[in-house]
């Protein structure tokens, strides 16, 4: 048999598991909150066209809109200033061989259970290294928290210093970006930074180093519990938009059983 | 004095809820000049500018030197019942649901008699205060009120009919996150409402006010105007229970038009001041409608707050004021589409208020207590137009003179 063959018989008798890691595109679903002086992330919206009656009798549907940024979502390097010359850097630009790739998970649920503001660092990742082995070029790496577990006030979970989610410290980025040449990072959070990340050097130091670097980013995945450290096959392609900095999307990860 | 109307008992689901009706509403075109003045609850007449007569009815043509210069002016509303009359059959299908019903003649002091209805603690041949006030059709009716207030003078029949009264009434302030809504839901549980609900948005954002809104008894209902579904939830659970709306959402940024570079905060705020108040009136406009004569907990009111600069444009805050323009003419849109209902379209126009968007601009500014204390004053009267301010009421007074002029003033052309 081929290998995709195989894979399709795979997944059909389940010893390939097919893992959805996106939250419901949903008007409720918190977004990202800048001073109210910024420009600010659209929610979710959908419209009623017509629903089997007067405005359309036999058929149903919607118009939606968001922001490229809204819900489990993809960033491309041109959404940070890091990256707004790196070429490829749009979302329609980015090569499709990019949008399907391995992925490693780092479990960090137990330290952000105990600290809202938890931060991934080099020697986490050096530790899960001694355990499942080196983190392969080019692949996806998540931090898993299990924050996608939250909900309402406590997602964001807002204070009057700002928001306190866990994320990565500018050490940890660099060490997965200049040493181990990822393709991009991910988190439950509503962005790749942590919470409090506007106060590190860099300020948001994910953005600003992957994207720099011509990687990407994911955020507000779930299901991240599901994943195992290593082996799995990230399916993440963003909308093909002309331009775009980033776009909702559905993430789905294949995992051998 | 009058009998204080009793808390309404529990309905029986086995009744028919009673169908809306209202009063004649035709008029003549000179007689609209009193229904003008009853939006505002003004007390007005013609009165003759050649020869100084008097006018009533409206009309067209002095009735002493047949002038047709008669400009609408303030008169000062006191007189003496002349005769009156109770009636106790009809074939008008709205007063045969409220009969007896008492209608009669006054003197008034400044000269002509007038018909009106009776408040019922007015004596035989007393002295009264007369009142201009909107009926279930929109138009200017007289009232006649006994010269001092008595005793639940609110609760009669004829006054409360004309009115927007909360006392009884469920009410829903739509943005509890606005901050005037604890005055709101302060000044409107003092006034007798039985029920209020205020609506939250996006409970996923951290709210202060809540403990201060569960103080007053209200209850917090998850409600986002720019939410279609969260409004047809609403609607679902409480479109048969709201008796008077209060829509005070509001989004508001400063800049007009060259001053931004795209058009998303115009979206938002067109998205939360104009089409929000479509998108409520659609979600819970036609229950209200279907139950302005559901006793004493009738549907009766939909107000809007809004800002004075919806009549002329504030460049300074140009794409708000845009936004402000859009809902008020969307409200003589709703106004029309309410009309066969009675159900009263209120607008409540405010000048800068005092928040954290109007913090740079010089007072005066409009506090959140007196915004609610002319929301219930507008209520009690059944007012479709309030102006909450000085800043209000001048622009108000000179959009009147002259529109193009206070254009020029506001746009920078004036002294
Ligand atoms: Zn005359």
């Amino acid at each position: 048999m081929s290998t995709l063959a195989n894979l399709a018989s795979n997944i059909a008798d389940g010893s390939v598991k097919v893992v959805d890691l996106t939250h419901t595109l949903d008007p409720d679903f918190p977004v990202i909150i800048l001073p109210p002086e910024f420009g600010q992330c659209a929610r979710f919206r959908m419209e009623e066209v017509s629903a089997y009656d007067h405005r359309g009798p036999g058929w149903k549907w919607h118009n939606i809109s968001m922001n490229e940024h809204t819900g489990t979502h993809f960033d491309a390097p041109s959404h940070w200033i890091s990256g707004r010359d790196v070429p490829m850097g749009a979302v329609d630009e980015i090569p499709a061989d990019k949008l399907v790739g391995p992925v490693v998970v780092i479990d960090c649920s137990e330290g952000a259970a105990q600290d809202d503001d938890f931060e991934l660092t080099p020697q986490i990742i050096e530790a899960f290294e001694a355990e499942h082995g080196r983190i392969p070029e080019d692949a996806w790496v998540l931090m898993r928290t299990d924050w996608s577990k939250r909900s309402g006030a406590a997602y964001l979970n807002m204070a009057s210093d700002g928001p306190h989610s866990p994320g990565p410290t500018p050490d940890a980025i660099r060490l997965l970006v200049e040493d181990r040449n990822i393709r991009g990072f991910g988190t439950e959070t509503v962005g790749t930074d942590a919470g409090q990340g506007a106060h590190y050097t860099p300020p948001y130091p994910a953005h600003y180093i992957l994207h720099g670097a011509g990687k990407y980013g994911l955020q507000c995945m779930c299901n991240l519990d599901q994943l195992p450290p290593t082996g799995a096959m990230l399916v993440a392609p963003p909308l093909k938009i002309k331009g775009g900095t980033g776009s909702p999307l559905r993430v789905l990860a294949l995992v051998e059983n | 004095m009058t009998d204080p109307i009793q808390p309404p008992p529990k309905k029986n689901p086995l009744n028919r809820s009673w169908v809306s009706t209202i009063p004649p509403a035709a008029r003549s075109r000179a007689a609209l000049g009193l229904t003008a003045a009853a939006a505002e609850g003004r007390f007005m007449l013609q009165v003759c500018a050649d020869c100084g007569a008097t006018q009533y009815p409206p009309r067209d043509a002095c009735h002493k030197c047949l002038s047709i210069d008669l400009p609408w002016q303030d008169i000062i509303p006191t007189g003496e019942l002349l005769a009156e009359t109770t009636i106790r059959a009809t074939t008008d299908i709205y007063f045969r649901d409220r009969l007896p019903w008492r209608a009669g003649t006054v003197r008034l002091d400044a000269g002509p008699p007038m018909i009106c209805h009776i408040h019922g603690d007015v004596k035989p041949y007393a002295r009264v205060r007369l009142i201009n006030r909107l009926d279930r059709s929109g138009q200017g009716v007289i009232l006649a009120l006994p010269e001092k207030d008595t005793p639940n003078m609110a609760d009669d029949p004829h006054l409360r009919a004309i009115s927007s009264d909360p006392s009884h009434r469920r009410v829903l302030i739509v943005d509890g996150r606005n901050p005037n809504t604890p005055d709101f839901a302060k000044a409107l549980k003092d006034a007798g409402a039985a029920m209020i609900l205020i609506g939250l948005s996006e409970d996923w954002l951290p709210f202060q006010g809540r403990k201060a809104l569960e103080d007053v008894g209200a209850q917090i209902i998850p409600l986002d105007v720019t939410d279609t579904k969260s409004l047809q939830r609403l609607a679902g659970e409480f479109g048969g229970k709201i008796d008077i709306l209060i829509n005070n959402a509001r989004y508001i940024r400063p800049g007009g038009v060259i001053d931004r570079t795209d058009t998303n905060l115009a979206a938002r705020e067109l998205e939360v001041n104009a089409l929000g108040l479509m998108r409520l009136a659609q979600a819970l406009g036609p229950a209200m409608c279907s139950r302005t004569a559901d006793g004493t907990n009738s549907a009766v009111a939909w107000v809007n707050i809004l800002s004075a600069w919806a009549l002329a444009n504030e460049p300074s805050f140009g794409s708000f004021a845009a936004s402000q323009a859009a809902a008020l003419s969307l409200s003589q849109s709703l106004r029309a589409e309410f009309r066969a209902s009675g159900l009263r379209l209120m607008n409540v126009f405010v000048g800068p208020t005092d928040d954290e968007w109007h913090q740079p601009l010089p007072p005066p500014k409009v506090t959140p207590a007196a915004i609610a204390r002319d929301v219930v004053r507008g209520l009690h009267g059944g007012f479709e137009d309030v102006f909450c301010g000085d800043v209000a009421k001048d622009l108000n007074e000179r959009f009147r003179r002259n529109p193009k002029v206070l254009e020029r003033e506001m746009t920078g052309g004036g002294v």
